[in-house]
């Protein structure tokens, strides 16, 4: 196992987080207060208790979420894609670094920052709102895994992107919109029964309520089910980036 | 009998559009050594150093550094090799010397900023070690990315066309650095345009056209089997048009008319250069002086490639 490569890359990403402080940190912490102030305290004002949790309080698992699947997606998938547009992916190409040692390297460190981040903004969601956590190791693996599996997907679509806009269509077109459909800001038990059907299809759905039963013990659906999901989701990422950088698809000829 | 470093053997490269880059090309190269690859844009010259650096798959054939194979055996193989590619592919935001580091981090190497210091210091970079890669100019870009091929101390560098678009000064520093570099026991191969940069630094040549390699030899064997010698006659007065009697002899009568040139084989048993100085003579014109020139490097890689064409 190649250690200083994977700790340089992971190093060189880190590096990235503390010269863009501002956009990595700052930036997600203050759309999370925005909609923390808007849904929480404003429209969770007019809104009654939601599975005997207070409307506030109730969105805090799925905003913090919606911040790890954005922040994880994006930090990887910008992570791999930098290199590859300035052409620098050639010494990492051509270095004695397995694809798993790769992988190691750009994951751990966007999961890294989305932990960073993720930790700060549950720490600015008590500002707002009467945080909970009745399971705390439950919250801290599923915080974990997310942000390993996202940063995975991410790293995913990072490698198989050969433009920026096909860098942005999946967490845009696809990823932001299942999760504002999976239940951060409501439950799914408010949807019609058609609309709730439906809802089963989407994963985030499950990654939601995972984790609002590891903070307040309530969730529209059994913690294992969430669980297994999200291990399936993670397999399926793993078998797929290491076919992926095995075979060089679309980085090496 | 000279030790082997890299065993090329039968390499063929086909990419997805059909267009075969490299066909059968088989070489050696000796441990230490200066070699030059030679070869028109799209030669092929790119591809095989790709493929043994493993940026590039080849399509068959085998590659073995220092006996071990580059596909099997990629980390071992990887571990000696420094590339410096044809382009200044460099990050923006890093400083030279976090950037330097993150390369000998990336070859398995624990970290030694006394070593970095040095190689940044040979390339004339240290004073540059906190300045961020994007103000750099592009001769210092280059000069970055030579520091970053010996960041891990590699038996072997690539160079892939190191002296493309640098001005004249760089170019000679570059030559300077790959000699001092071939002094410390680095083998180096370098692709390149500048026939006289090959010409200069190199001591064995290899020139590749249309994915084949055309020939391989040392460099001063080559200019000595190949090149072609050129007498130059100087005229004691000028001369606007050559007496018919010259007509045979294909000379080159110079701009100002006082030179004439004649371009023969000096391995050749028959140079006919006795018979021309006869006619020469015969037809009255008075010489001034004499002197031959050898045929330079480019005048071989022209004619071979030519001799390709047709």
């Amino acid at each position: 196992m190649n250690y200083y490569a994977i700790k340089a890359i992971y190093l060189h990403e880190m590096d990235r987080l503390w010269r863009t402080l501002f956009q990595s940190i700052l930036s997600p912490v203050v759309s999370t207060s925005l909609y923390f102030i808007v849904f929480g305290s404003v429209i969770g004002g007019m809104v009654p208790q939601v599975d005997g949790v207070s409307y506030g309080s109730f969105i805090v698992p799925g905003l913090l979420m919606l911040t790890l699947l954005t922040q994880s997606l994006s930090n990887s998938s910008f992570g791999i894609y930098m290199p590859k547009f300035a052409g620098s992916i050639y010494e990492i190409l051509a270095a004695p670094i397995s694809s798993f040692e790769i992988v190691i390297g750009f994951v751990g460190a966007s999961a890294t920052k989305s932990l960073i981040v993720g930790t700060i903004i549950l720490i600015t969601a008590t500002f707002f709102a009467e945080v909970r956590i009745d399971h705390p190791f439950v919250m801290v693996f599923l915080l974990v895994l997310t942000c390993f599996t996202f940063s995975l997907f991410g790293f995913l679509i990072g490698v198989l992107s050969e433009n920026f806009e096909q860098l942005q269509v999946i967490p845009l077109i696809v990823v932001t919109p299942l999760v504002f459909l999976g239940g951060s800001l409501y439950s799914i038990e408010m949807l019609p029964e058609f609309w709730q059907q439906i809802s089963y299809f989407n994963p985030v759905v499950y990654l939601i309520n995972g984790m609002r039963w590891a903070f307040y013990g309530v969730s529209d659906i059994n913690i294992w089910i969430s669980v297994v999901s999200m291990l399936g989701f993670l397999s399926i990422c793993i078998v797929a980036a290491m076919i992926i950088l095995t075979k060089g698809y679309r980085i090496k000829s | 009998m000279t030790d082997k470093l890299i065993s090329i053997q039968n390499l063929s490269k086909t990419y997805n559009d059909s267009f075969q880059a490299l066909k059968n090309v088989s070489l050696d190269i000796n441990k230490g050594e200066i070699f030059a690859l030679l070869g028109p844009n799209g030669a092929g010259k790119t591809t095989l150093i790709n493929i043994i650096c493993g940026l590039v798959r080849p399509s068959s054939g085998s590659v073995m550094v220092n006996g071990a194979d580059i596909i099997k055996d990629y980390k071992i193989t990887r571990s000696q090799i420094g590339l410096v590619p044809q382009e200044l592919t460099l990050e923006q935001f890093e400083t030279v010397f976090q950037n330097v580091s993150y390369t000998r981090g990336l070859y398995g190497k624990s970290g030694n900023p006394t070593y970095i210091e040095k190689v940044l210091r040979d390339l004339s970079l240290w004073d540059k070690k906190k300045t961020r890669l994007g103000q750099l100019s592009g001769g210092m870009k280059r000069r970055v990315l030579i520091a970053k091929a010996l960041s891990h101390e590699p038996s072997v560098l690539f160079l892939d066309e190191p002296t493309a678009g640098v001005d004249v000064e760089l170019r000679q520093d570059m030559w300077r650095i790959v000699e001092n570099l071939r002094q410390t026991g680095v083998t180096i191969i370098l692709t390149t345009h500048y026939i006289e940069e090959a010409e200069a630094i190199a001591d064995r040549v290899g020139v590749i056209d249309n994915g084949e390699m055309i020939v391989v030899d040392e460099k001063d064997a080559l200019i000595s089997k190949m090149g072609q010698k050129k007498l130059i006659i100087q005229l004691h007065e000028k001369v606007t048009n050559l007496p018919e009697e010259l007509s045979s002899y294909e000379l080159e009568l110079a701009a100002d008319g006082l030179s004439l040139s004649y371009s023969y084989d000096a391995k050749s048993s028959q140079t006919g250069i006795t018979n021309l100085l006869q006619k020469i003579k015969d037809s009255g014109m008075k010489l001034s002086d004499l002197k031959t020139e050898q045929g330079t490097l480019e005048d071989i890689f022209v004619s071979l490639v030519n001799k390709e064409k047709k």
